[in-house]
């Protein structure tokens, strides 16, 4: 059932707009920190920035993987289809979007969409939940976008996970991107980032 | 600045409507990830012809917002037909202040060229591509060239240049000149003349490419190396003009042959006409300014 | 002292000016209205509506009349205008079987169910300028008779029945492919190979259809049947979930007739090449079915030879709005691409001249 109390952007075309320029700036220079501050209401156990992003980028033509976690709440699907058209997927090879509310519990990266040498694009980008991002952090970027090197403080980021994305790295040009998502900010992880720990 | 209200131009904000926007900023996003790669996308029918920017034009009308200063230039100058008629377009549907000058704007539309002034972080670069492929000269077939880019297999464009050498004691190839980005993808830098390709190396704007006929969208995020392709032995070199600009004096910059006569009298000024009147504006004088020239009115 | 040249926007401004006033022409000449379009140059009307892929005669004839008469520049104009328009749904197929039938002709039987019907068409008119239409004469009142009721069987059905050509199998509940909404991709499937030549450009399928006459790719055609005539279109709303009719379409379907031998699964069989256009073409529908059978050669395990045959080739240079587009952006100014082509040959002009001036010197 949607829930009563949430809405979509206050001004679909030009919050669309601001919301799709912090995200493009986040992709294009990875591990730097952009505002993000949505207008709208999104469903109760939904974080507004997911919200945002998902009716930034995802319609009827993209297919969206919800977490467990947010699986279970079916009012999520329910605002995302009424106000996107996006329909969910169990599949997360196939989803375009994935929304993830817990970054330790979610399926390996390899278990998304990783497109193929052909068409690369063709892969899922991840929007994941996290409790804070830092710009002093043990995370040390580098690559495409990044002047020389960049830090970036992710919490949680799990055991492990650093391995995992050098994986993803490795694919390259085949791979999922990540925007990372934390109250009021996000920042982003292309494939192309090499991450090393401080 | 506010944005025109639907109602005021019949149009959504920038013309397109929502759902376009979203399937272009998708492949925008893909594009950013994957630097050079030609990612396809629903290229709409616009309101000027294809092979005119359409391309370029969708992506200006993506990404741009009711708070961006746009600039538009073809072959570096802002004045020339199409640059004027695709300003005017975006200043109606989306209200949008524009500009000349290069440093003030946020959003830079071009064809054909990249400005001389250098671009800063905050700015996007949008080119107009009519042939996005690299690889298509050599090999007119999609089906084959996106084989050859899987397997990054880039031999063909290594012998195109080699023949050249060969034939020519010299790289025949003046603009459209191939580059590698990030050190994967061969891409093609838009018409532009070779002597812009070192712009695009490590640039910190960013750089988006939109080819509307041809439904392909690519880009170069910030500091992503950009190397033209060459050989040791004949290693990659831009243009050099004798003289300097003979309106601005400038050295180093692009220059238009200007014929003056039918007696073989020319002048070389610069193509980009802002950093020309920017020049001038700042006082300096080439060998044909004039001291009347007022400054700011070229 | 130089100037730059400046002032575009208002040369810009000055030009459109000029073509409203070369649109109107004369002052003492009457102005043509829309509506006289659309239903004395219907087959102009016809034309724009089935390239620029929009039913709708009336903005056809419109643009036919903004574009002073050049019908590519009236495609460009219902295509700009069609993009912007939303979507809400997909038809339901048209049946051909019921349409409203004004002209039938098959060269396969000489009669058949349903007749031969000739409606209106040049075929036989001699053609001698008629020079009283120019004083404007009313025509004599057309004969009139009876509608054929009921649906008219088409030739292909009648084939089907016997097994004689290949059985068409609907594929109910795919998704059908849309060109406008989704890159092409190649190799591309019968459905988007079959938008794309509807939309294509007439005269380009024309020739690629007479090459493929003249041995180009060679498919032994007979014009199983061509009809023309109005077809209720149909929509199913989701909160109805039954169809309601939309109005009625004119279409002109061409079904090619083709040879083909069987292999050993596969007994002997004919083939089919199909053509389907809106409003009245048979030259269009006809073109089209002609190649539509030649880019199904890979389908038939036949070697591609041919340029009708090369589904890359003709898909991507059939849509004429594109290819007008990219012949006339040649243009606009490309000076500084040419400054850098100048450079360079006056560059390899002076080495060559030196390396001669060396040889000479060498030779003395």
């Amino acid at each position: 059932m949607l829930d009563v109390a949430s809405t979509g952007f206050a001004d679909p075309v030009l919050d669309a707009q601001a919301q799709f320029r912090a995200l493009a700036d986040a992709l294009a220079r990875p591990g730097s920190l952009r505002a993000f501050t949505p207008r709208l209401t999104p469903p109760v156990g939904f974080p507004a920035a997911l919200a945002s992003i998902a009716l930034t980028v995802a319609d009827h033509e993209t297919a969206i993987w919800l977490d467990p976690a947010f699986a279970a709440d079916p009012g999520i699907a329910v605002w995302l289809a009424f106000h996107s058209g996006a329909r969910t997927t169990s599949d997360p090879s196939e989803a375009a979007f994935a929304f993830v509310a817990d970054i330790r519990a979610m399926p390996p990266l390899a278990a998304f969409g990783l497109g193929d040498e052909a068409y690369p694009d063709r892969s899922t980008t991840l929007v994941i939940a996290v409790e804070s991002l830092a710009e002093e952090g043990a995370l040390v970027l580098s690559g495409p976008g990044i002047e020389t090197d960049r830090r970036l403080g992710v919490t949680p980021w799990p055991e492990g996970f650093s391995a995992q994305f050098a994986a993803n790295r490795a694919l390259f040009p085949r791979g999922v991107d990540l925007i990372l998502a934390a109250q009021g900010v996000i920042a982003a992880l292309p494939r192309t980032t090499r991450i090393r720990e401080a | 600045m506010n944005a025109p209200s639907p109602a005021e131009t019949g149009y959504n904000f920038a013309y397109l409507d929502e759902q376009t926007k979203r399937m272009i900023r998708r492949a925008i996003l893909k594009a950013i990830a994957i630097p050079g790669y030609q990612v396809p996308f629903a290229s709409r029918e616009m309101p000027m012809p294809y092979g005119w920017g359409t391309g370029g034009v969708q992506v200006t009308a993506a990404v741009i917002g009711p708070d961006d200063v746009l600039k538009v230039i073809d072959q570096g100058s802002d004045d020339t037909t199409n640059a004027v008629s695709i300003r005017k377009f975006f200043a109606k549907t989306a209200g949008v202040a524009t500009t000349t000058r290069t440093a003030e704007a946020t959003v830079i539309q071009t064809r054909h060229r990249i400005p001389e002034t250098p671009l800063s972080e905050g700015q996007i670069l949008v080119y107009q591509v009519p042939i996005p492929e690299p690889l298509r000269f050599l090999e007119p077939r999609e089906t084959e060239t996106r084989k050859l880019h899987a397997l990054a297999d880039y031999g063909l464009m290594h012998v195109k240049l080699y023949e050249d050498i060969a034939r020519h004691g010299h790289i025949a190839t003046t603009y459209d000149y191939p580059v590698e980005v990030a050190g994967r993808y061969v891409m093609n830098p838009s018409p532009t003349p070779k002597f812009d390709n070192p712009k695009m190396h490590r640039s910190p704007a960013l750089q988006l490419f939109g080819a509307g006929r041809e439904k392909r969208i690519y880009a170069v995020p910030p500091y992503t190396d950009v190397v033209s392709l060459d050989f040791e032995d004949h290693p990659f070199e831009v243009q050099r003009f004798e003289k300097p600009c003979a309106l601005c004096a400038a050295t180093g910059v692009y220059l238009d042959e200007v014929v003056l006569d039918d007696r073989g009298g020319r002048m070389f000024v610069c193509s980009d006409s802002d950093y020309c009147a920017s020049r001038r504006d700042a006082g300096h004088r080439g060998e044909m300014a004039g001291d009347a020239l007022p400054a700011g009115q070229s | 002292m130089y100037v730059a040249v400046k002032g575009g926007e208002a040369a810009i401004d000055n030009a459109h000016a000029l073509l409203a006033h070369e649109r109107r022409g004369p002052a003492d000449v009457p102005e043509i209205a829309p509506d006289q379009i659309e239903h004395q140059l219907s087959l102009a009307v016809d034309r724009v509506m089935a390239e620029g892929s929009l039913y709708d005669p009336a903005l056809a004839a419109l643009a036919i009349k903004q574009a002073r008469g050049d019908l590519i520049e009236a495609i460009f104009l219902v295509r700009a205008f069609r993009t912007t328009l939303p979507r809400f749904g997909h038809s339901e197929p048209l049946d051909t079987a019921r349409m409203a039938i004004e002209r039938r002709i098959s060269a396969t039987y000489k009669d058949l169910p349903g007749g031969q019907v000739l409606g209106p068409t040049f075929d036989y008119t001699h053609r001698l300028i008629d020079f009283m239409l120019a004083a404007g004469v009313t025509p004599p009142e057309p004969a009139e008779a009876e509608p054929e009721c009921g649906a008219v069987p088409r030739v292909t059905d009648l084939l089907d029945g016997e097994q004689l050509i290949e059985a068409e199998t609907p594929r109910d509940g795919e998704p059908v492919g849309d060109l406008t909404r989704a890159p092409l991709d190649f190799p591309a499937d019968r459905d988007l190979r079959l938008q794309a030549l509807a939309r294509g450009d007439e005269g380009f399928l024309l020739a690629l259809g007479y090459s493929t006459q003249r041995g180009y790719g060679r498919t032994h055609p007979f014009v199983g049947e061509i009809r023309f005539g109005e077809v209720m279109a149909e929509f199913v709303p989701e909160e109805l979930g039954f169809a309601v009719p939309l109005g009625p379409v004119a279409l002109t379907e061409c079904q090619m007739v083709n040879q083909f031998h069987g292999n050993a699964e596969q007994p002997p069989q004919f083939t089919r090449g199909y053509g389907l256009v809106f409003g009245q073409s048979e030259r269009k529908a006809m073109s089209m079915s002609l190649v539509d059978r030649a880019l199904r050669t890979r389908e038939f395990g036949e070697d591609v030879v041919a340029p009708a045959q090369d589904e890359e080739f003709v898909l991507s240079h059939c849509d004429n709005v594109q290819a007008t587009g990219f012949v006339e952006h040649l243009k606009l100014p490309h000076y500084v691409d040419f400054q850098a082509e100048l450079g360079l040959v006056r560059q390899m002009r002076a080495e060559h001249e030196a390396a001669r001036e060396t040889l000479r010197e060498a030779a003395e």
